[in-house]
């Protein structure tokens, strides 16, 4: 199941970065460190960008992306009991909204995927492999893009207010995971 | 001398201790000198009958010492004295450290578990542990990782070692165990991994495992009999479980232990609450989910079930309820009643008779609260017992999918495990609570062993239309099921309560004070800010003559996850101006023990 779903993600993304659909007349939009997440293409309901990253996609009425929307329910459900709370950290857990600005989406894909432990004297921190979790795996580009949404202060806190539709692809792609 | 003569008064008091076996326990429990039991006293009232502190005097409160315990994650409950020892405990790794009370608390012995710490990684709400207890010249520590270890509490020699649990498919430990007789009782968490509840006696001479009785399951291994065990005043009936949920959900229907255990010497039987059922979805688990969320009453010789009550049947909201249970014989209608006393997280607070499990009184303690209309107490009512669900905020009913908006009190509860205080001088209740209310969202999840089982996400903001803080510290009339008076808190009250026969009640606050109000008026006479915010319990003892007051900083638990970052408030125009500043904003993480002293010398007596 892990390795499935890993290698599906990396095949994904490679095709995505092959891709040469793009969309000119959108403003580019660049994470503090350079990246450039601005949405290009949409495949099975989400979108990413010309290289084949996961990103959100904000309308000018304030409407976010439905994947977007669905990082923001797997993330409360899945990640709050750690992180806080919108992304925003805990007494004992880093606030994810910042993290994401500072690591790329593969780091994030391998810390997700894996977990990671930092004990010793002054620290006992240890987050669990999430790789075998469908609730967190099947959703992991979703959680993604929603903390990105977040750290960019593109979505304020709470449930998203205004969100995109479920596309039929979105819900496929949802219900192999889920269940395949 | 008088506090002498007060510690064989509370003996008699307790009449029937020669007849069992360890009355050693039982004797060590009535000195008012000592915290023998993490709970103050086998009825969970968390009052001591020392009143060298006083109202008159408690103004003068000053620090006598302090203690880093060199862990900074969440600190609940508190240390025990016995003798001249302090016995304190950490969050995970969960050290124990034995301080010298004759020797400025010099360390005499130290005892640091190895652990693996990938269990830190499905402990739901931080690395809590909610301390240690006494029995038989043995320290109890309950690790996170589901070991019972006994340490001879005078070198800290292990004695025995026992794992109940196997954190591999999320089962941890969390609450303090309770010796009773010759056993020691032990529960289980992990109700957001799909684990299955239960208690756990394990036999004190050695550890090994006299009985098991689960939350869920045939009646056989929930130790129920179809017959005897009673509901309400009626047999449970035969496979009282097994017909309330769908298929096998009940093998991963949780239903965990991990707030508080009582125990009647007189009854012979023990008290604790079950908490929520698996997942926090309530469309992929038709049926009542029994027996989780009940107060449940067993013999404590046999785990033998007594009577169950189940307040939430179906929970929507994580209304766990496994709030302590507070034994006092009180007068109802001029009649002496064995009464017991929860103060649920549903936000209702429940008063019966600890006997029978006869339902006396069930009523709001925050007028915030409104998924229900309140329990029917008609016994001749289809519906007898349970709560009436407003629709509007039944997420069961609004279904999959469906965020439902405004529901009061959010699921940490009018009150979760911080416990209550009672005092017997002024026949009240002293109750912590939370005035958070929250929107609710469950959706489908899959199980898988070990994993995060939740299927809900949640928003949480202080109660709307009220005075914009997110707790309350109030006094409850539990046969008149009224408030008192209710002190306004910024944050969430996550402090357990002790109320002295000084005529005082302390608890403690997130931002970090340690404060003491007049048990009477409820107006506030001490305040001191420690190091850190505080989630442990406050606790009292007597030393060379002089009474101290005890509590633990260090803020964490479930009050870090949501309170660290702020509530979210999304309904605009609010103006719950205190519910959006963070907790971040006045307290930093800690783990010390704060001991207060009277100035001088005690006065003669």
């Amino acid at each position: 199941m892990k390795m499935t779903a890993i290698a599906g993600a990396a095949a994904l993304a490679f095709a995505m970065a092959s891709a040469t659909v793009g969309f000119a007349e959108e403003a580019k939009k660049t994470l503090p460190n350079g990246t450039d997440i601005t949405p290009a293409n949409m495949e099975n309901g989400r979108w990413y960008t010309e290289d084949g990253i996961p990103t959100y996609k904000l309308e000018e009425d304030g409407t976010i992306d439905f994947a977007t929307f669905s990082g923001y329910r797997r993330y409360s459900a899945e990640c709050h009991v750690c992180h806080g709370p919108d992304g925003e950290g805990s007494t004992y857990a880093p606030a994810l909204k910042e993290s994401v600005l500072r690591m790329d989406y593969y780091d994030y894909q391998e810390i997700v995927a894996s977990g990671k432990q930092e004990v010793n004297t002054a620290s006992n921190m240890v987050m669990p492999a999430f790789g075998t979790n469908r609730n967190v795996w099947c959703y992991v580009d979703d959680i993604y893009i929603y903390l990105l949404a977040r750290g960019m202060n593109d979505l304020p806190r709470g449930r998203p207010a205004k969100r995109g539709d479920k596309t039929d692809e979105f819900t496929a792609q949802e219900t192999s995971c889920m269940e395949g | 001398m008088k506090y002498l003569l007060k510690g064989a008064g509370l003996a008699l008091l307790l009449g029937t201790t020669a007849a069992y076996a360890n009355d050693g326990l039982m004797a060590e429990i009535a000195k008012p000198e000592q915290w023998a039991i993490p709970t103050g006293d086998y009825a969970n009232t968390r009052y001591s009958t020392l009143d060298q502190i006083n109202r008159d005097n408690v103004k003068d409160l000053r620090v006598a010492w302090t203690f880093s315990t060199g862990v900074l994650r969440g600190h609940e409950g508190s240390p025990l004295v016995i003798g001249d020892i302090m016995y304190v405990h950490t969050p995970f790794p969960n050290n124990v450290m034995a301080l010298d009370l004759n020797n400025d608390g010099k360390i005499l012995w130290r005892y640091e578990p190895q652990q693996d710490p990938n269990v830190i990684a499905v402990m739901c709400c931080d690395t809590v542990n909610r301390g240690l207890s006494y029995a038989d010249g043995m320290i109890i520590l309950p690790q996170a990782d589901t070991t019972v270890v006994a340490l001879d509490a005078q070198t800290g020699e292990v004695k025995w070692s026992t794992k109940i649990g196997d954190p591999a498919i999320g089962e941890t430990l969390t609450m303090a165990t309770m010796p009773v007789k010759d056993k020691v009782m032990v529960g289980i968490s992990g109700g957001e991994y799909g684990v299955r509840g239960r208690v756990t006696a394990l036999n004190l001479a050695d550890g090994s495992e006299a009985w098991k009785a689960y939350s869920t399951g045939p009646d056989d291994e929930m130790l129920v009999d179809p017959e005897n065990t009673m509901v309400l005043g009626k047999p449970i009936g035969a496979d009282s479980s097994l017909n309330s949920w769908e298929g096998d959900q009940w093998k991963i229907g949780g239903g965990s232990i991990w707030g508080w255990f009582s125990y009647d010497p007189d009854l012979n039987l023990m008290y604790y609450g079950t908490g929520n059922p698996s997942t926090w979805n309530p469309s992929q688990r038709p049926g009542d989910n029994k027996w989780s969320m009940t107060i449940m009453a067993r013999d404590v010789d046999t785990g033998m079930a007594k009577w169950f009550y189940q307040m939430t049947p179906h929970d929507e909201w994580d209304y766990d309820g496994v709030n302590e249970n507070i034994l006092t014989n009180q007068e109802i209608d001029g009649v002496e009643r064995k009464l017991l006393t929860h103060f649920d997280r549903n936000g209702l607070a429940y008063t019966m008779d600890r006997e029978t499990g006869e339902l006396l009184v069930a009523e709001k303690f925050d007028p915030a609260v409104n998924w229900t209309t309140g329990v029917d107490m008609d016994p001749n009512s289809e519906t007898y017992g349970r709560p009436a669900v407003v629709a509007e905020y039944s997420t069961a009913q609004n279904g999959e999918d469906e965020n439902t908006t405004g529901i009061c009190p959010a699921a940490l509860g009018t009150k979760d495990m911080q416990p209550a205080a009672y005092s017997p001088k002024t026949n009240t209740f002293y109750v912590p609570t939370n005035h958070v209310c929250m929107d609710y969202e469950p959706f489908r999840v899959a199980y898988t062993a070990g994993q995060p089982y939740v299927g809900a996400t949640l928003s949480m903001y202080p109660a709307p239309d009220s005075h914009g803080g997110m707790g309350n510290f109030i006094a409850w009339d539990n046969v008149e099921g009224k408030i008192k008076w209710s002190l306004p808190e910024q944050f969430s009250v996550w402090s357990g309560a002790l109320a002295t026969a000084g005529d005082i009640v302390f608890y403690g606050t997130l931002e970090g004070y340690l404060k003491a109000i007049d048990a009477d008026s409820g107006e506030e006479l001490y305040k001191f800010k420690t190091p850190s915010g505080i989630i442990g319990n406050v606790m009292t003892y007597q030393h060379g003559g002089k009474q101290y007051i005890g509590i633990l900083s260090g803020v964490g638990g479930w009050a870090g996850i949501g309170l660290a970052a702020g509530l979210t408030n999304p309904n605009e125009g609010l103006g719950a101006v205190g519910g959006y500043a963070s907790l971040s904003d006045y307290t930093e993480l800690g783990g010390q023990l704060t001991v207060f002293e009277l100035p001088g010398e005690p006065a003669a007596n």
